[in-house]
């Protein structure tokens, strides 16, 4: 997993409420068995006409948005399905950061494993942003996990909370899996434990 | 004496392996149920770094997302992608040594029907998959929700999840549901009144008298769109019509360890005095079936009622009322019993069980469908299709004019040759509403399995109640 640090860059507004993971990445994407190449699909309802011809008015097919890196989103995005292709896919499109006043716990998880950070932020720094975001590449906007801010184009800076825990997976691009694995001595415990006390599990 | 403990509580301590200063705990995992779309990356991660399924006995496998449900699929699948991946779930049980079940295999079916059926599912377990209805489990009593694909990674190789502990959320339908109002109308009734994110950080546990009445199956109904509302997990407290359930499944404990696992499953309830954080109740008299008019799952009418206009909304709301209105291609004002429907879905793991087959074919006996309607039945699994076979329900749909089809998730979710076209209106027994769901374009209303059944009949969405006074 690439490290998430400090980023500074142009945010697609997308106002929307309850985008959802089907909007993300449609059920058709999820045939691959591979982690990589989503990020063409991304959106792809929205993004492509019937004909697979973009879209002129969606976010991401006008010129200032096309190499966005952050997305300023409505409220309750990523809601629905499990899938992680919707990380995936933003991440393969270069999204590294979403930013919204509430994410669905599913897909705000999933998002911590692969390298995004999603940032919660209360409606009124949210709108603040979306205004900036309106204004294109005129308009760059900086998250910094160390201290933990999201700074507009104007220098007006909004602090947000993380958990330390993923916090410190995410600054250093730590595999989690490496780390439980470290902790087998706890599970094997655990196992013996359960197996006296719930021996039909 | 310790203090009261809700029913997650509960089942949340007794899975704790460590638990960091900061909360951040790891959490056991009972059971891990994989299907093929979510999983092949994960045994890939396993493959790439030399690691091995830890529990792989605890872990069971079934095709559902992608397979056909027609004849024949046993030996091919046309789509090549589909076949890739369920080839793929193949390999990867096989190399892994998981349960598995393979499509030729009649105990095949929908992940969340083939794991309670076969008493994979157990009160107080913990059961995860990569998959959102997971929740399905919670009917159980189980802490059952989904996860994303680095989790089921995490949990092949670990057998355990990094989890925060969500908080507490009650929702309780007093008094008794009135005739021709079911499980899939109490569960979009509460996300109708709470809001998609209303259950967002929750784990909720569902009570009352009118839960308690649910047989399981309804409960599952509840429990699986759980996650519609927000909320990870929904959990039911078991009771004698759990165990009732569960006693004689393939891999329920037997003799002295059910002794034992019964006196546990009795003490898996909330303790009086328990602290909530958030508390909803709904009178179940008030509960009427309803149908959703848009593209979110909280988008829930009455079929009575009318479409609304986006002017009825707020903030955020109501430009997302007038895209679901342009996409629906509805009209606000309309009477939702005037909205025509060209295609019928009966099935998924919200609405494929045996009591849903029943509850559509007790509406479709002796009746027709529209003509030019198209309408299909997917049970839920091939053990739900044999038994509708045998009660002679099969009969009844196929008479209908219903097509009777092999288990998966089909429709529900598109991923097979079974869509909707471009601004086809389907009356869905599914989850999600969402835009292109079922098929660009296509749009779903969703509803009971009794109420998709009237539409089936007359064409239109349609108050079964009316139906049912007509057939008495």
């Amino acid at each position: 997993m690439d490290k998430f640090t400090k980023l500074t860059g142009v945010a697609a507004p997308m106002p929307l409420v309850n985008i959802d993971t089907d909007m993300i990445i449609p059920k058709q994407f999820l045939k691959t068995i591979q982690r990589s190449g989503l990020g063409k699909n991304l959106f792809d309802e929205m993004r492509y006409d019937d004909n697979g011809n973009e879209r002129p008015d969606f976010v991401l097919n006008q010129p200032a948005y096309r190499r966005a890196e952050i997305i300023v989103a409505g409220d309750n995005f990523g809601c629905g399905s499990s899938r992680e292709h919707a990380p995936w896919a933003l991440l393969d499109f270069g999204i590294r950061c979403v930013i919204s006043t509430s994410f669905a716990d599913i897909f705000f998880n999933n998002c911590f494993k692969n390298g995004i950070l999603p940032v919660v932020l209360p409606q009124e720094a949210v709108d603040e942003l979306m205004d900036d975001a309106r204004k294109g590449e005129n308009a760059r906007i900086t998250v910094d996990l160390e201290s933990q801010t999201v700074t507009g184009s104007d220098g007006k800076s909004y602090p947000f909370d993380v958990d330390p825990f993923k916090k410190h997976c995410l600054l250093n691009g730590l595999d989690d899996i490496g780390l439980t694995l470290e902790k087998a001595a706890a599970i094997d415990s655990f196992e013996g434990k359960a197996a006296t006390l719930r021996p039909w599990v | 004496m310790s203090a009261p403990r809700t029913l997650y509580d509960k089942i949340w301590d007794d899975h704790v392996v460590q638990q960091d200063a900061d909360g951040t705990c790891l959490l056991y995992i009972d059971r891990h149920l994989v299907h093929e779309v979510t999983s092949p990356q994960a045994f890939e991660g396993l493959r790439m770094t030399g690691r091995k399924v830890r529990a792989p006995e605890k872990t069971i496998a079934v095709p559902d997302h992608n397979v056909p449900t027609t004849p024949g699929r046993e030996t091919h699948i046309d789509n090549e992608e589909s076949r890739i991946q369920v080839e793929a779930l193949d390999k990867n049980a096989r190399d892994f040594g998981v349960v598995y079940y393979p499509v030729s295999d009649i105990r095949q079916g929908i992940v969340h029907i083939v794991g309670p059926e076969q008493g994979w599912t157990l009160p107080g377990m913990t059961v995860v998959c990569g998959d959102s209805h997971t929740a399905t489990h919670g009917a159980f009593g189980a802490l059952a929700h989904g996860i994303g694909t680095s989790e089921v990674e995490h949990v092949l190789a670990t057998q355990t999840l990094i989890q925060k502990k969500s908080k507490n959320m009650k929702v309780e339908i007093t008094g008794s549901l009135r005739p021709g109002v079911t499980a899939k109308d109490i569960t979009l009734s509460v996300i109708g009144a709470t809001g998609t994110a209303g259950g967002t950080g929750h784990v909720i546990e569902y009570c009352g008298q009118a839960i308690r009445e649910l047989s399981m199956e309804g409960r599952m109904t509840v429990c699986n769109m759980a996650i519609e509302g927000g909320a990870r997990a929904g959990l039911i407290a078991p009771d004698e019509k759990t165990f009732a359930y569960v006693m004689g499944r393939p891999h329920a404990p037997k003799g002295a360890k059910w002794e034992a696992a019964l006196a546990y499953w009795k003490t898996l309830y909330t303790d009086e005095g328990a602290h909530f954080d958030k508390v909803v109740t709904l009178k179940g008299e008030d509960i009427a079936p309803v149908v959703t008019w848009g593209t979110s799952p909280e988008d829930v009418l009455p079929i009575t009622g009318v479409v609304p206009a986006p002017e009825d909304f707020t903030g955020g709301k109501v430009e997302a009322a007038r895209r679901a209105l342009d996409y629906m291609g509805l009209t606000p004002g309309t009477k939702l019993t005037d909205i025509k429907i060209d295609t019928v879905f009966i099935g998924s793991c919200t609405n494929g069980r045996i009591e849903d087959l029943r509850a559509a074919a007790a509406v479709l006996k002796g009746k027709k469908i529209a003509p030019g309607m198209r309408a299909m039945v997917v049970p839920g699994s091939g053990l739900v299709r044999a038994q509708a076979e045998e009660e002679g329900l099969a009969q009844i749909f196929i008479d209908a004019g219903f097509e009777w089809r092999l288990a998966g998730c089909s429709m529900c979710l598109a991923m097979n040759p079974d869509q909707l076209s471009p601004g086809e209106r389907c009356a869905a027994t599914s989850n999600r509403n969402f835009e292109g769901r079922q098929g660009r374009g296509g749009r779903t209303h969703l509803m009971s399995p009794a109420m998709a059944a009237a539409a089936a009949v007359t064409g239109h969405l349609t108050d079964v109640r009316e139906m049912m006074a007509e057939n008495a």
